[in-house]
């Protein structure tokens, strides 16, 4: 709460835009939008999957040039015609979808773009590598500095992401949704540190679908809702179920439960236990992994990032092949070589990046049918079959705008991540994993996840959720499993949970 | 909302400049091989219309562009599936020369080859087509070599296996069936033109119809997401390079009956041209996006264009600096379009 009283050293509007619109083809996706940006501020913004909030944030980095209305940078019109524009006059842009390279050092992706050089004109290494390993140390990163960006997991990857824009010098730092791979200690962090660069008079957009995170660290919010800003107020001011009700409507307050209070863990053991793993280690990722699953339950698997769980739930889908130890389906030892005999024989799997999981040049019902071809048929297509299924599943999980023949790439981050989710509810599996399953929703689509999810348990599913997010895992788990460093640490069985204790057991 | 996102949805306010021409060059693309082979037919038609624009030269252009046509119809699995194959023309020579080693030559051949009926020198050929491809598919899917190095050692493999076949000599029987398909005609058609026609629209019939060439799309366009979808990318790649090797011989097999005779290096060109046709035609090198429709578009450029060079009394020379050039232009023109696909999603 202090800290907020201190923004309002705010300097005045930055950045004034009015009047903007912007079509994607017949997708009005902003229409008349006037926002303005002061200095010395994090803005907060907030609203439902496909507002519009990417867009605009888009046309201010320059990624989006073709738009209508003005945009004054200090008072002084311009028109960005492209990033670099944008980035020469101090904007800076964390986008929602990684855009690290993943071929090149950790260094070299914190200063991409502007490589320190020594005399020659040749890159300076050395320094380069020091002073990435200091901005990341100060953002509480324990990385090499040479290590391979893609052999990062994908939070780690999404930190040092943030650390090249943060640390670029940028006087206006547009974060599009940039905690949705981060652990709480590493938010806090990173609030930390976006307080700091406030108080240096820098401006910050802050895009997020936790209303209690943006809340807390912005000064200001805007609403937006179907491609119009439809509020903006001081943080100080503002409930979260006030900022609800403009997002969504009013008459959603269940989805505010914060999960500060306590929750009940209604244990079952009277089911057939579906899925058992036994001892299951893989390299330095994990280490005698035991756990089990039984129909009709959800399994929560909560860890911070790193702890081992991206490399168990892939084990499990035969992503990867475990060192020692056995799983077991209905009580039969089973051996997956790859991911289509785990397909076959009955498990699915969402993994937690969507750029992993989609075909982004692809139509909509192509992705949604993707797992379910064998299925459909045996030798020949049916495309309309496929159309009618994938049209279904985007009217269960509210997936907009609803057109099948969509390229996936031109939907909206959220509604790209309920098309991911699509793919496996044609069908019933008998073990359902879900890595990250509501990461990007907005409080209304996780609201869908959790009821679908709950559903599919209802109908005898064995159901594991892994998340960083303890909201996540408390908002559809029946047990808690923590994991740590590679290893189960406890479980939340049968008693009172709440997050605190959670986080205190990770 | 309930709007379509399709290209042909009505804009109510015209918008600026920027993103219209921006579709209209993504446009562009997808139609300029089109382009193109209209502008070279228009092109030799007015250069010398006595000789090109005869009902005799498109026949022709259409048995000169057949074995290409084979080949590249296994070609385009390949390359949609993001792998690429060398080693074609030399699978196409060493499977051709396979036909002929277990076919009765004349006397005057000095090969110790072994005669067997026609049907099973046949099946022999096809048999090694088959062992080709999987010896490919098992350096590739099995032990991780990069297709490129792999079918690069494929190609020395196969001019390996020619080399000990005919020992320097020139075999001439094929088995009769093959000898039809290769020279004779259906009426005014040449038969090996049929044929080419069958292979292609059979190819296009699987990657647009079947589950698998749903498959050979998906493993093309995101090998990542299409493992954590359950498909088993091993096996469809493995496919694909079967498929291309069995083209491959089967071309191989008209191409020796074709062309008469079954030597070493028979084939050297069709590597070139059968790679060029498909990347003319605009299917894209990184996979998942092209198919059977571009790949005839890209064997009538190529053809008319070989074939109209000959009409316009050009140095025979300069062909072949040619024809590197157009290649090297849809390189350009491929990697570009491909660029301007994935800006309009960012846009
Ligand atoms: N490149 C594109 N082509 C076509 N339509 C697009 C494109 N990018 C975004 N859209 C559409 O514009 C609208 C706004 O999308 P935007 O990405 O700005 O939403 P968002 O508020 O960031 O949502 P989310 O919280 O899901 O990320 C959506 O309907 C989306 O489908
Ligand atoms: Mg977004």
């Amino acid at each position: 709460m202090q800290a907020r009283a201190k923004g309002m050293s705010a300097t005045g509007p930055v950045l004034e835009l009015s009047g903007i619109s912007k079509h994607f083809g017949g997708v009005n996706a902003l229409a008349d939008v006037d926002f303005v940006l002061d200095g010395g501020q994090v803005h907060g913004l907030v609203g439902e999957n496909g507002a519009g909030k990417s867009t605009l944030m888009k046309i201010i980095a320059g990624v989006h040039t073709d738009f209508e209305g003005t945009m004054r940078l200090d008072g002084v019109e311009v028109r960005f015609r492209s990033a670099h524009d944008a980035r020469a006059a101090g904007i800076g842009m964390v986008y929602q979808e990684l855009s690290v390279v993943r071929d090149l050092s950790v260094a070299e992706n914190v200063f991409l773009g502007r490589q320190p050089t020594g005399t020659l004109g040749l890159i300076a290494w050395r320094h380069m590598m020091r002073e990435a390993g200091d901005h990341l140390r100060g953002l509480g990163i324990d990385v090499d500095p040479q290590a391979r960006m893609g052999a990062l997991p994908v939070g780690l990857q999404q930190l040092v992401e943030l650390s090249r824009v943060l640390f670029s010098g940028a006087r206006v730092i547009i974060l599009d949704e940039p905690t949705s791979a981060l652990s709480p200690p590493e938010i806090d962090r990173l609030f930390g540190l976006l307080r700091k660069l406030r108080d240096d008079g820098r401006t910050i957009v802050f895009i997020s679908h936790f209303l209690d995170d943006v809340l807390r660290v912005s000064d200001t919010v805007t609403i937006f809702r179907n491609g119009r800003k439809v509020a903006t107020g001081a943080a100080a001011n503002i409930e979260k179920r006030w900022i609800i009700e403009r997002m969504i409507g009013a008459g959603n307050d269940a989805l505010e439960a914060g999960y500060t209070q306590d929750i009940r863990l209604e244990g079952r053991d009277d089911t057939q236990i579906v899925l058992e793993v036994d001892q299951l280690s893989f390299g330095r990722a994990y280490r005698g992994v035991s756990l089990n699953v039984r129909a009709g339950e959800v399994l929560g698997l909560y860890g911070f990032m790193g702890c081992g769980q991206l490399e168990l739930v892939r084990t499990l889908f035969g992503g990867l092949k475990p060192d020692h130890g056995t799983i077991r389906l209905e009580g039969n030892p089973v051996r997956m070589s790859n991911t289509a005999a785990a397909r076959r024989a009955g498990i699915a799997f969402v993994p937690e990046s969507r750029r992993s999981m989609l075909f982004l040049l692809e139509p909509m019902y192509k992705n949604v049918s993707i797992s379910i071809l064998e299925r459909l048929s045996r030798f020949l297509l049916k495309p309309s079959r496929e159309r009618e299924i994938a049209a279904e599943q985007g009217r269960r999980l509210r997936i907009v705008p609803a057109s099948v023949e969509r390229r996936v790439g031109t939907f909206s981050g959220g509604n790209q991540q309920k098309i991911a989710l699509a793919k496996w509810l044609n069908f019933l599996p008998k073990v359902l994993i879900l890595s990250e399953p509501t990461r990007g929703m907005d409080v209304g689509a996780k609201a869908d996840v959790v009821r679908i999810v709950q559903g599919l348990r209802d109908e005898g599913v064995a159901i594991l959720v892994a998340s960083t997010e303890p909201e996540t895992v408390l908002a559809m788990a029946d047990r808690v499993l923590v994991m740590k460093k590679g290893e189960i640490v406890h479980e939340f069985a049968d008693e009172v949970i709440s997050k605190d204790r959670l986080l205190a057991a990770a | 909302m309930s709007t379509p996102g399709t290209d042909t949805t009505p804009q109510r306010k015209p918008t600026a400049t920027p993103r219209t021409s921006l579709r209209l060059r993504d446009h562009l693309k997808k139609i300029a091989p089109f382009i193109t082979l209209l502008f070279l037919i228009v092109f030799f038609s007015v250069a010398s219309p006595a000789s090109f624009l005869t009902w005799n030269n498109l026949t022709n252009i259409l048995t000169q562009i057949s074995v290409t046509g084979i080949i590249a119809t296994g070609l385009t699995f390949v390359i949609l599936c993001a792998e690429i194959d060398l080693s074609v023309g030399s699978v196409a020579n060493a499977v051709g020369i396979v036909l002929a080693f277990f076919t009765a030559q004349d006397a005057s051949v000095n090969i110790a080859n072994v005669p067997l009926p026609g049907w099973v020198a046949i099946v022999l050929a096809l048999t090694s087509a088959v062992i080709f491809g999987l010896v490919t598919a098992f350096g590739v899917t099995r032990i991780g070599i990069p297709s490129f190095i792999m079918t690069l050692a494929m190609l020395q493999i196969g001019a390996g296996v020619c080399a000990m076949l005919v020992r320097g000599q020139i075999a001439y029987n094929v088995p009769d069936v093959i000898k039809v398909l290769g020279t004779k005609a259906l009426g005014p058609i040449p038969w090996i033109v049929i044929v080419a026609a069958l292979v292609l629209a059979a190819g296009h019939f699987v990657l647009t119809y079947t589950r698998f060439g749903r498959y050979v799309y998906m493993v093309g366009g995101n090998r990542e997401a299409a493992e954590y979808s359950g498909v088993n990318v091993r096996a469809v790649v493995a496919s694909v390079m079967i498929i291309g090797a069995v083209c491959s011989g089967f071309a191989g097999m008209l191409g020796v009956a074709h062309l008469g005779s079954a030597q070493q290096d028979e084939f050297v060109d069709y590597l070139l041209d059968s790679i060029a046709a498909v990347v003319v035609g605009g299917t894209s090198l990184f996979g998942g996006q092209g198919g059977i429709p571009n790949t005839i578009i890209g064997l009538f450029v190529l053809g008319v264009l070989n074939n109209g060079l000959d009409h316009v009394k050009i140095d025979s020379f300069l062909k072949v600096l040619i024809r590197g050039l157009i290649l090297l232009t849809a390189l350009i023109i491929n990697i570009y379009a491909q660029r301007i696909r994935s800006r309009s999603l960012e846009e």
